[in-house]
This record gives structure tokens, sequence and C-alpha cells, in this order.
């Protein structure tokens, strides 16, 4: 476990403006005594990353309920390859058909939770899988 | 997992609550092992089943509605006949039996063509208006081939990049006899010229054509999200279509009012209510500022909302919705034209309701609320289809959910006599409560400063943040029944055939955009987009402009390109 609180960045990557999950999520994490950043609607797998390195956090938090998880996911997590960052937990949520779970997490995604994931459930899920040491 | 306590479990406090709630696929791997099980309700002391009974938008309902519950109600004043003031009882003297609500299932994805094959396959199977779904490129003002638009084309609805798509979305159907909703907003203008010069193309004129552009911004800030332009010239562009459609498309509803998205973002009832109709004032107060008589666009205003599960609040929902509508148009803003008054409304069953968990359900829960649509009075119904929890819907969930509204019409008997719910106590009573939380929003949103200093105060997102929360952590205790997933859970998913967009979609777009590009005139392009440019910075309408750039093939992209340029972008205030 990091000392001091955990950060987590709830991200909404590509056009898909549906953000009801991401700031039910976002607010479940602050609940639960993390700190949240919340980076807003419409960002490119880029954005997301720079914000990630910036705000130096624990967790990344993808939200994507457009069809478009088999693109933006991969690209993310190509991204913290390339900038050398694999102690992120990088975890997925929305509206995601159970044949693409496999490629998702094949992809870097921990976890990828769908439509009526319990909150309590990915709090808890995120605590026992941080990834950075003590 | 096969002995699993909490599968089975009923619904309710005092069980053990299962908290287990799983996407198709995860039973066995994944987060369910380590899940933390919310406490459950205490029994209640009470004797009854629950302490405190309350629809999905936390109100607290009594056990019995009396004579003195509807003591205020003055039948004349209050609901009047079906097609009188102040329409509480409907907006037609006949209603259903005149004629029927119009199905128009939402539908759009892929190419043009696929969807063009989609609306056809929905008008054989006895849809009577079309509704076309937009993928998130085209709602944003992207072409395909901007980097942007990668993985997202054609997803979630049709990719539309210029009028050649357009005359292949609407090929061989005949747009002097359908009527055509179209969920477009921020690049509404120029798609609605697409349509039209589409038709004109075909020799039939504006003045025929039928249906309804969203064209809602207001509820983008506060709740769809796909904004582009700041308020002041998105309201510029609304009332140019207000101005144009009274002119030359005089039987097109010119904006679609919406809640159905502030529900779906999470809101109360009352608060879709509230907003909307907020919403739909201000669009008034627009365009009278802007020089137009009110009864001359008033009557093409059209509204647009949810059906979610609570029964009886949705019935009395709408049925407060027409009042205060009426009331509002006549005595605040001066509307001498009783077609001013009146609200007409498309319905939406509630797509948040639909579960991933035992997926057929959810033909159950959209027939409910088909059925709390049609006792509220709709003009227009959409039934969502049992798969929308995981993918646009397959060819069969969509026919299912279309003959839902076939049965509901044909077989119940329910359109045979109008509001039949009128002068029921809790009907009334919930209706004169809807009402008078309404106007009570109606001041606070006031207070400050009007709609859009509310948006930049982010006071609704705020209203529907905390109320999208309240609900998520009351159907996680189990003081509120989600059948399938906090109770009557199954341990093995259900498998259904899900609809899947393949990835050559998007690379046989780019091909036809890459086409049209080739293919057209460079120079009238250019010379269209100097036009939209210098309309832009003038207070002259633009619908004629944009006419003309798209049948020379100009692209949405290239257009809103011009036009983020001259209006800005908006940012929102990201809050939680």
């Amino acid at each position: 476990m990091t000392q001091g609180k955990v950060r987590v960045l709830v991200a909404k990557p590509g056009l898909d403006s549906h953000d009801r999950g991401a700031k039910v999520v976002a607010r479940a994490y602050r609940d639960a005594g993390m700190e949240v950043i919340y980076t807003g609607l419409h960002q490119t797998p880029e954005e997301v990353v720079e914000a990630a390195i910036q705000e130096d956090v624990d967790v990344i938090a993808l939200s994507i309920l457009s069809g478009a998880h088999l693109t933006l996911v991969p690209m993310v997590a190509g991204l913290l390859r390339e900038r050398g960052i694999d102690d992120v937990l990088l975890l997925v949520g929305g509206i995601i058909p159970a044949e693409d779970r496999p490629n998702l997490k094949q992809a870097g995604a921990a976890e990828v939770f769908g439509p009526g994931s319990n909150l309590d459930e990915i709090v808890d899920f995120t605590r026992r899988n941080l990834r950075r040491g003590a | 997992m096969a002995d699993d306590p909490k599968v089975g479990v009923p619904c309710g406090p005092g069980g053990k609550n299962p908290a287990v709630s799983r996407g198709p696929g995860a039973a066995r791997s994944g987060p369910a092992e380590t899940a933390a099980v919310e406490m459950p309700l205490p029994r209640p002391t009470s004797g009854l089943r629950r302490d405190r009974f309350i629809t999905i938008s936390d109100r607290e309902i009594k056990s019995l509605y009396g004579p003195e519950d509807t003591k205020g109600l003055d039948h004349a004043r209050d609901l009047g006949q079906p097609g009188q003031p102040p329409y509480t009882r409907g907006v037609h003297a006949t209603m259903y039996r005149g004629r029927l609500w119009t199905m128009r299932q939402f539908a759009g994805f892929g190419t043009a063509e696929q969807s063009n094959a989609r609306y056809k396959y929905l008008l054989k199977h006895g849809q009577t208006g079309l509704s076309v779904a937009f993928d998130f490129p085209t709602l944003l003002g992207y072409d395909s081939d901007n980097p942007r638009s990668k993985g997202e084309v054609g997803r979630l609805g049709v990719a539309i990049d210029s009028l050649a798509d357009m005359e292949l979305l609407f090929d061989g159907i005949p747009l002097d006899e359908v009527s055509t909703s179209m969920t477009i907003n921020a690049p509404a203008p120029i798609v609605w010229a697409m349509y039209i010069a589409v038709a004109e193309k075909r020799g039939i004129p504006s003045e025929v054509l039928n249906g309804t552009i969203q064209n809602d911004i207001l509820k983008e800030y506060i709740a769809q999200k796909t904004f582009i332009f700041p308020p002041t010239p998105s309201m510029r562009l609304i009332t140019d279509t207000f101005a144009f459609g009274t002119e030359k498309v005089p039987k097109w509803n010119t904006i679609s009012i919406s809640g159905y998205h502030i529900r779906e973002a999470g809101s109360t009832a009352v608060q879709e209510l509230a907003f909307t109709l907020a919403d739909g004032f201000e669009y008034v107060r627009a365009g009278v500022a802007a020089g137009l008589d009110v009864d001359a666009f008033a009557p093409r205003l059209s509204f647009f909302f949810n059906s979610h599960s609570d029964f009886f609040e949705e019935i009395a929902k709408y049925r407060a919705a027409r009042r205060i509508w009426a009331r509002g148009m006549k005595d605040r803003y001066g509307a001498k034209d009783p077609r001013s008054w009146m609200m007409r409304f498309h319905t939406q069953t509630a797509g948040v309701s639909l579960t991933a968990q035992q997926p057929e359900n959810n033909i159950v829960r959209t027939a409910y609320q088909a059925l709390a649509a049609v006792l509220g009075g709709t003009q227009s119904l959409h039934t969502n289809s049992m798969d929308e929890a995981m993918a646009l819907p397959s060819e069969k969930a969509v026919k299912i959910a279309l003959r839902t509204q076939q049965v509901l019409a044909e077989e119940t008997g329910v359109a045979n006599t109008i509001d039949p719910l009128a002068g029921a106590y809790f009907i009334e009573s919930l209706t004169d409560d809807m009402e008078r939380e309404t106007l009570a929003y109606f001041e606070r949103i006031e207070a400050l400063g009007g709609v859009v200093p509310a948006i930049e105060k982010g006071f609704f997102q705020r209203e529907i943040a905390d109320a999208a929360y309240r609900y998520q952590r009351q159907a996680q205790s189990g003081e509120l029944s989600v059948v399938g997933v906090n109770c009557y859970v199954e341990d093995e998913p259900s498998r259904i055939e899900l609809l899947r967009i393949s990835p050559e979609v998007e690379q046989r777009q780019l091909d036809r955009l890459r086409e049209v590009k080739e293919r057209r005139d460079p120079h009238a392009v250019r010379e269209a987009l100097d036009e939209v440019r210098t309309t832009a910075r003038t207070e002259r309408n633009l619908m004629p402009v944009l006419l003309k750039a798209v049948k020379a093939y100009v692209t949405l992209g290239e257009i809103i390109d011009v036009f983020r340029e001259e209006f800005g972008q908006y940012r929102e205030p990201a809050i939680f």
C-alpha cells in the first residue's frame, strides 16, 4: 500500500458522453477516502495518460460506454507502457460485452466492471490490487 | 458458487442482502469473489414489508390516498377536457381513439446502408415513424477521418459525414410520407439542411416534410454532454432553425426539449420535469428575444420524456408536464394560439433500468414503462430492446420491442378511453405534488439568474449527480429492488445474441468520405465555407448558407470547424 491517500484518476476517453457511471464511481472512491481526479469528458488516450502522470495516480479507472473500448483501452495501456509506467492499476468500466473482457485484460486492464456492478466491490477490488509497493 | 447463499434471495430488507451484481461472463472470476457485502437493511419494526415505501426518485408514498388528498382539485380548472387547456387529460380531443401514438424506434448503426436496411425492416414490421441515431463523431461534429473519431465511427449510431451519406440513409424511403426524428443537437442545423437537401433533390418541397430535430442544447450542458459551442452561439443556431422552420418547413418540430437524458443521467422524476420545462421556457424567451412572435414558433416546440419503472410517478409526471406548460405559456409568456399551449411529447422507456443480468426481464420492464407512457398520453413512443444494457439492439430484440407496443395498442384496451386514471386520489395528488415541486425548482433556477447561469454554476449537474449517487446506494442497500441484480440473482449468466459492429465499417466510411472529397467541386466548397463564416459573423439566418454548403458536399466536420473557430468551444465544469 502507498502511504497516504490512494490517488485515482477517473477518466472518460474518446467521444463518449455518458458520464453517470464515472461520476458515481468517482464519488464512491472519494467516500472510501481516496483522492479522486475526474478528467471530464472527451479525453484522448494521450490526455488520459498525461493526466495520470501529472497527478501521480495509483489507479486509472476508464469509463467507456461508446463501444470503442477495443480501440481505446489498448491505446491507453500502450501509452502507459511507452512511458515506462507499470505500477498503475488500470480498470475499465462501462458497457462491455462479455466476449470482449478477455481482450481488455490481455491489453492490460486488471478488471472490467459491467452494468450493475457494486460500488463497494469496485472500491474493494481497487484496494486489494494496488500495484505500488509500501 | 453453485451453493452461493445469495442466489435466489427475494427483494427488500431483512433478508441476507446479496449485493452481487456482475456483468455477463464474470460469474466465475473477477471481483465477485472479493465482494464487500453491503450491510443488509434492518428488518422493519412496523410489521410491514418496509419502513419506508418510496419511489425510485426517493419520494415517500402513503399507504392510502383519499378525498382529503384532492380537496383542492378543481376539475374544470385543473383537469379540463382532453384537447382543452390545461390539457392535463391529453392534447387531443379524441386521443388514441382518433389515432394511436406513433411507434418510433430509435435506430442507427454502422454505415448509412446498414441503417437504411434497419429502417426498412422496422417499417415493414409496422413501425410508423423513423428515428435516427447518429454516432459520436457526428454528434460532436467530427468527420470520420478526424483522429478523434478513431474506434467510434458507426459504433453507437450511423456515421454521417456529407450529403452522400444522407442520400444513402434515406434511399427508397418516401420522405413525403414518413415522419423522421433525428437525435442531433449541436450540429442540428447542418444535419437538418442535409435532410431538406435530400428531399429537394428528389423533388419534394420542404413545406411537406414532417419530423423533428432534437436541437436541444441546454440539456446537453445539463446531462447528455454532446455540446460543442458555448451557450450564446448555440442558442443563436437554435433560433435560426425556429425562424427558418416557421417560414420554410412549417410541419417540422424544430426542437425536442428533452428530459430523457436528464433522467438517464440520474435525475429524479421531478428534476426531469422541472429542468426540461425550465429549458422549454428558456427557448421561448430566446425566440422572443430574437424577434419572433411567440405564436409563430411555439406550436412547433415538442418535448421528449423518459418512462422509468415507477409506474404512477411517471403517469403523474406527464399529466403535470402538460398542465405546467399550458399555464406557463398562456399566463406568463402571453401565447394566444392554443397550439402554443399544447405540450406534445415523445417518450422512450428508461435505458438505465435495463439490466445486463437476466436480460429477458428487460422485455417486462419495458412493457410496464410503455404502459405508463400511454396512460400518460404520449404522442409517440420508443420501447427499448432487451439487449441494450450490453449493445445496440439486434434485429430480433428490436422486433420484440416493437411488438410490445403493438400488443399494448391492439390487445389491452388501454387506448379505448382517454386518461383513464383521472380523478384517482393518488394520481391527482401526485400530479399536484409534482407541479408544485417543479414550480419550486423554477424559483431556485431563477434565483441563480436563469437556466444558462445555473448551468455555468453547475447547479443542474450537481442536483443530478446527487440523485444518481443516492439511487445507486439505495439499490445497493436493498432499499430499492432490482430483480436479477440485488434479489432473485441467478448464478449462471444468460447469454443472448448481440449485434456486433464490424471494424470494417470505419474503413468503408473513410473510403466513401475520401471519394466524396475527390469528386466534389473544390471551388464551390471553398466559396460555401467562406459564406458560412461571413454569415456566422452577422445576425443573418445561417440556414440558407448551410443548405447551399451541404448541397456542395461540404462535410459536417468542415462546417463545424468553421463554427468552432467563430464561436469557440464549451468546456464544462467537471463536477461529481
